[in-house]
């Protein structure tokens, strides 16, 4: 294939790139473009032209160790609900930008930290993106010579203007804001779409070796088997090898959270926390699907070629040996996917880093707070857009004069080596309040000039000058001091020795020099705010503790410079809104420095951010204990709010209970009152009779005629018959409503209580000439207090009697029996009760229009006293008809 | 001395009470009516004009009340007293009587003496 028709298929490629980023950045706010897929694949960005080519490179030399380089993230996935949810979290609510950013700042904006990192993640990372610029320059010469030939030329390479290519696209999608820490989703698409298009090509071009150039996995095996390197690759070297094994996966582990790139597409981009529970599982599948055919494709290269020369380019050579020169160019596509992803989202993050970091804080913190919005935002840009390409300039002067004899495995390890030595200062300052930035900065320097000195140095002269005195002999000849076998360490590979060394003395210094020191107390301000975000996410701004005086209107031109007037007022409005505060307000409180501090960390950084707002506050000297029991008490007083509201709400529950308590107590009062009253009448009545009565006697005993005296005398009794039969049932009544009279429910015959009853009331009946009847005939039992229906059955039967008429009165006493009940019938031939009256005679005291007749013989009490009777059974009482012609009281019984 | 007898109008619906009184008044010479509540009291009040009506404050359909206040409407009726009978003993109860226009308020049980003397007083 000749090389301009390959640049022309690239270009072509760039240009679909381009389109979907374009259309992305348009559609920004749809489902297409912000869903869990999509934000699986980018953080597939992690397989770069590393995996894609190198992989296999290791495959056909050592084995499955390849393998070691995917566990970690994998291993990594589960804890990202734990860890990353919390990073994503932080990040989103200081608007942090970068990795350096998300460090400096829990170190209290520490600027010379967020430098430091942003060197590390430089020197770790522009070896890598070399390592893709090799990849690219090498495949272009497999596919257009089918061979590599190194290039002489600096420019006489097409590597360079695809870099540039690449540098473009980046620039131009990745610094139209100013605030670095909003999303960028044109080129989350697009990385999106070239992990699709680098899995799919990658699994077609492994089931075309699989299956198309050889019978299948069984036959590339049996191949494979008598081919003399078989024992070497497939056995596993034990005791040394489980340590290369252990600490490849650590690097890969910690390379997932700490890799500018992962960084920027996991935390930055990341635009909902709950798109983390799809890429927990979805993640570790797309790297399962990627290293499907790895160890077949590269058995199957070195059946067919004989040796290992090369073999991370066996997907390209073998179907260019069979001729297959469209398989290959999707390959070459897939490949080149791989790169332009991994180019772009590194160098737009460590443009970020580099802008807000480091050249900003360092350079142009005074041009800036002198200089105007429009400008601000200008310059800003402009030192991103030189970052991305001064890092890919940078990357390809590695590359042309470094890389060309290392291999894409051994560069990629050596970064990620560098990369981890930010993982003491990382991980342990999200769980560790202890941790300062002096144990954080000396740390790192530690940790990566043990790496300079254990793994860079010496692969740099062996590659360069093919001595290897100074890894066989040691610095100045000293044994200990060998690089590859530290301190006499002698059994671990070369980065798995540095990873050791690195990571032990950086862990050990972090740890001692922050225990040795306090540190300042804002880097323990963020500490706490890291450490415990769900509480501090809660404080809001009042998390950050700051004491000293500022200006409003000082703070607001320093925000103007950055965000112009519109953008900085709607802020300021919002933010007094937010705290109820009126929009004149003229000092600003800790809450308003740490509102704009974060305003201002997206565009900054936010060392810059604190240094530019310190530069127009009067900050007051405040002393970490003071910090940590203001931090304290804003906690306490969040908690102790929580459960004041929860007291409030527990009081007005209780208030309106009582209140209801209250209103039925006074209801029960009023009702006892106008009951004592009644009573009080009710007694009266007949002691007035009986007074007057006695009165008369007395007086008049002897002249007055026997017939009135007998009736006077007549008078006094029935009257004393009356109070008693008042008190008796008032007592009864109290009983009864009170739940104080027990019933004794026993199995009783109705029949023959009937009978009782009858009998009872034979005399009285026969007084008034009333024929009492039994209409049923079959005994009934049910289960009840025969004392007491016998005392409703008398009540209501002498009622019937006393209201009949002489001679011809009937009463018919009855009952039928129901599903679950028995109804009893009293029915008379009596002149009947009004009807208004009906639903009120079972009321106490009840004075019925008619009931003149009944005194003085009634109480007032006897029904109300059936219908308690009979609730108690759990049954009703009432008035079934009443009409001239008689009435029928009725009252249910329920059988159990 | 008199030539007429004094007319009383008894309304109570307490038969046993009603007696006593009837008793009581017709012994001191007072011509007596006699009804069992308010609107039997005003059907005999259409048709006689008491010097003093004995008037209980609780009885059904038509009670002590209301009938005082037809009694007063009525300016035939302006020179009989009345006198309330009743067992409601709370001060607010005798304060609505006295209210209403009744000459006395007395409290059940009464004393028969005290109360003859207290009409007569009132007739004059």
């Amino acid at each position: 294939m000749n090389s301009i028709s390959l640049f022309i298929i690239i270009i072509l490629y760039l240009a679909i790139l381009f389109l979907i980023a374009f259309l992305a950045e348009k559609k920004a706010t749809t489902k297409w473009v912000n869903n869990p897929y999509i934000y699986t694949l980018s953080l597939a960005v992690y397989c770069s032209a590393w995996t894609y080519y190198g992989s296999i490179g290791v495959a056909a030399t050592s084995g499955i160790s390849f393998l070691a380089i995917y566990l970690g993230p994998v291993i990594a996935a589960p804890f990202w609900i734990l860890i990353l949810r919390k990073i994503i979290r932080i990040s989103k609510q200081h608007k942090i930008s970068s990795i350096a950013d998300f460090v400096s700042l829990r170190y209290g904006n520490n600027r010379f930290l967020g430098a430091l990192i942003t060197v590390i993640c430089v020197l770790g990372t522009v070896p890598y993106i070399s390592l893709q610029l090799k990849a690219i320059s090498e495949t272009f010469e497999i596919m257009t010579h089918g061979e590599t030939i190194s290039n002489t030329k600096f420019f006489g390479d097409y590597t360079i203007y695809i870099a540039l290519l690449i540098a473009v696209f980046a620039t131009f999608f990745g610094t139209q804001k100013t605030d670095a820490s909003e999303k960028h989703k044109g080129i989350v698409a697009s990385v999106a779409f070239e992990s699709l298009i680098k899995l799919v090509f990658f699994l077609v071009v492994g089931v075309y070796v699989t299956y198309f150039l050889f019978g299948g996995t069984e036959d590339i095996y049996t191949q494979f088997s008598t081919t003399k390197n078989f024992q070497e690759i497939t056995t596993f070297s034990g005791f040394e090898s489980s340590f290369d094994w252990f600490f490849t996966i650590l690097l890969s582990f910690f390379a997932i959270f700490l890799l500018p790139r992962q960084f920027q597409v996991s935390v930055v981009e990341n635009n909902r926390e709950k798109h983390l529970k799809k890429a927990i599982w979805l993640f570790p599948l797309y790297l399962l699907l990627f290293n499907l055919f790895v160890i077949f494709i590269a058995w199957g290269g070195m059946i067919t070629f004989g040796n290992g020369d090369n073999s991370e380019y066996f997907t390209l050579l073998l179907p260019l040996k069979e001729g297959q020169f469209f398989l290959a160019s999707l390959v070459f596509i897939g490949g080149f996917s791989a790169v332009i992803s991994m180019i772009v989202v590194s160098t737009l993050a460590l443009s970020t880093m580099v802008s807000n970091n480091l050249v900003i804080p360092y350079g142009f913190l005074d041009k800036f707070s002198r200089s105007k919005n429009d400008k601000n935002a200008l310059y800003i840009k402009g030192i991103r857009r030189v970052s991305i390409f001064v890092v890919i300039l940078a990357s390809y002067y590695f590359y042309y004069y470094f890389s060309i004899p290392l291999s894409l495995y051994s560069i990629g390890l050596v970064s990620f080596v560098i990369i981890s030595q930010l993982a003491p200062s990382f991980f342990l300052g999200l769980f560790w309040n202890r941790g300062s930035s002096k144990g954080a900065i000396f740390g790192i320097i530690i940790g990566f000039l043990v790496t300079l000195y254990t793994l860079v140095v010496p692969v740099s002269i062996s590659a360069f000058t093919g001595s290897d005195f100074f890894v066989s002999k040691g610095l100045f000849g000293v044994e200990l001091l060998k690089p590859y076998e530290l301190f006499g360490l002698d059994f671990l590979s070369p980065h798995a020795h540095a990873t050791f060394w690195s990571l032990t003395l950086n862990l050990l210094t972090y740890s001692i020099v922050s225990l040795s020191g306090k540190g300042n107390y804002r880097e323990r301000n963020y500490a706490e705010m890291f450490i415990d975000t769900r509480n501090y996410s809660k404080l809001g701004d009042n998390a950050l503790v700051w004491k000293g005086e500022a200006y409003v209107s000082d703070i607001k031109n320093v925000l103007i410079k950055f965000l112009g007037t519109a953008r900085t007022e709607r802020a300021l409005n919002l933010f007094f809104r937010k705290y109820n505060l009126p929009p004149d307000t003229q000092m600003a409180d800790a809450r308003l420095i740490n509102f704009s501090e974060k305003l201002l960390t997206g565009s900054i950084g936010s060392a810059s951010s604190k240094i530019l707002i310190a530069n127009v506050v009067k900050e007051e000297e405040i002393s970490l204990v003071e910090v940590l029991q203001i931090l304290n008490e804003s906690k306490e007083a969040l908690a102790s709010n929580k459960i004041l509201n929860e007291k409030t709400n527990q009081l007005t529950k209780l208030t309106a209970e009582l209140q209801s308590t209250n209103q039925e107590l006074v209801f029960q009062y009023k009702q006892k009152d106008e009951f004592l009253d009644t009573v009080a009448h009710e007694l009266k009545t007949p002691l007035t009779s009986i007074k007057a009565s006695t009165e008369i006697l007395k007086d008049d005993l002897e002249e007055m005629p026997e017939e009135l005296r007998t009736q006077f005398i007549g008078n006094i009794e029935q009257e004393v018959d009356r109070l008693a039969r008042l008190v008796n049932h008032i007592l009864d009544i109290e009983k009864l409503e009170n739940n104080r009279a027990k019933l004794v429910l026993e199995k009783q015959n109705l029949l023959e209580t009937m009978n009782k009853v009858s009998t009872n009331l034979s005399k009285m009946a026969f007084d008034k000439h009333v024929e009492i009847i039994i209409d049923s005939k079959k005994p009934v039992y049910a289960l009840y207090d025969e004392d007491r229906i016998i005392q409703v059955l008398t009540n209501l039967v002498s009622n019937a009697i006393k209201f009949s008429d002489k001679k011809s009165g009937k009463i018919l006493l009855s009952y039928t029996t129901r599903k679950n009940e028995i109804h009893v019938f009293v029915e008379d031939n009596g002149k009947g009760i009004p009807s208004h009256d009906k639903n009120h005679i079972f009321d106490k005291f009840y004075q019925s229009e008619n009931q003149n007749t009944l005194k003085p013989s009634g109480s007032g009490l006897g029904l109300a006293i059936c219908r308690q009777i009979i609730q108690k059974h759990g049954g009703e009482i009432w008035v079934e008809k009443s009409n001239e012609q008689g009435s029928i009281f009725v009252f249910s019984l329920p059988f159990n | 001395m008199d030539i007429e007898m004094k007319k009383i109008l008894i309304v109570d619906d307490e038969p046993n009470i009603v007696m006593s009184l009837e008793y009581t008044f017709k012994k001191q010479g007072y011509e007596v009516f006699i009804a069992r509540d308010g609107s039997e009291a005003l059907e005999i009040l259409e048709s006689n004009i008491p010097d003093v009506i004995i008037l209980d404050v609780m009885m059904p359909k038509v009670d002590g009340y209301q009938t005082i206040k037809v009694i007063k409407e009525n300016e035939k009726l302006a020179d009989t007293k009345v006198v309330f009978l009743s067992a409601k003993n709370k001060a607010s109860d005798i304060q609505q009587g006295l209210n209403l226009g009744a000459d006395k308020y007395i409290l059940k049980p009464f004393s028969l003496k005290k109360l003859v003397s207290e009409v007569s007083e009132l007739l004059g």
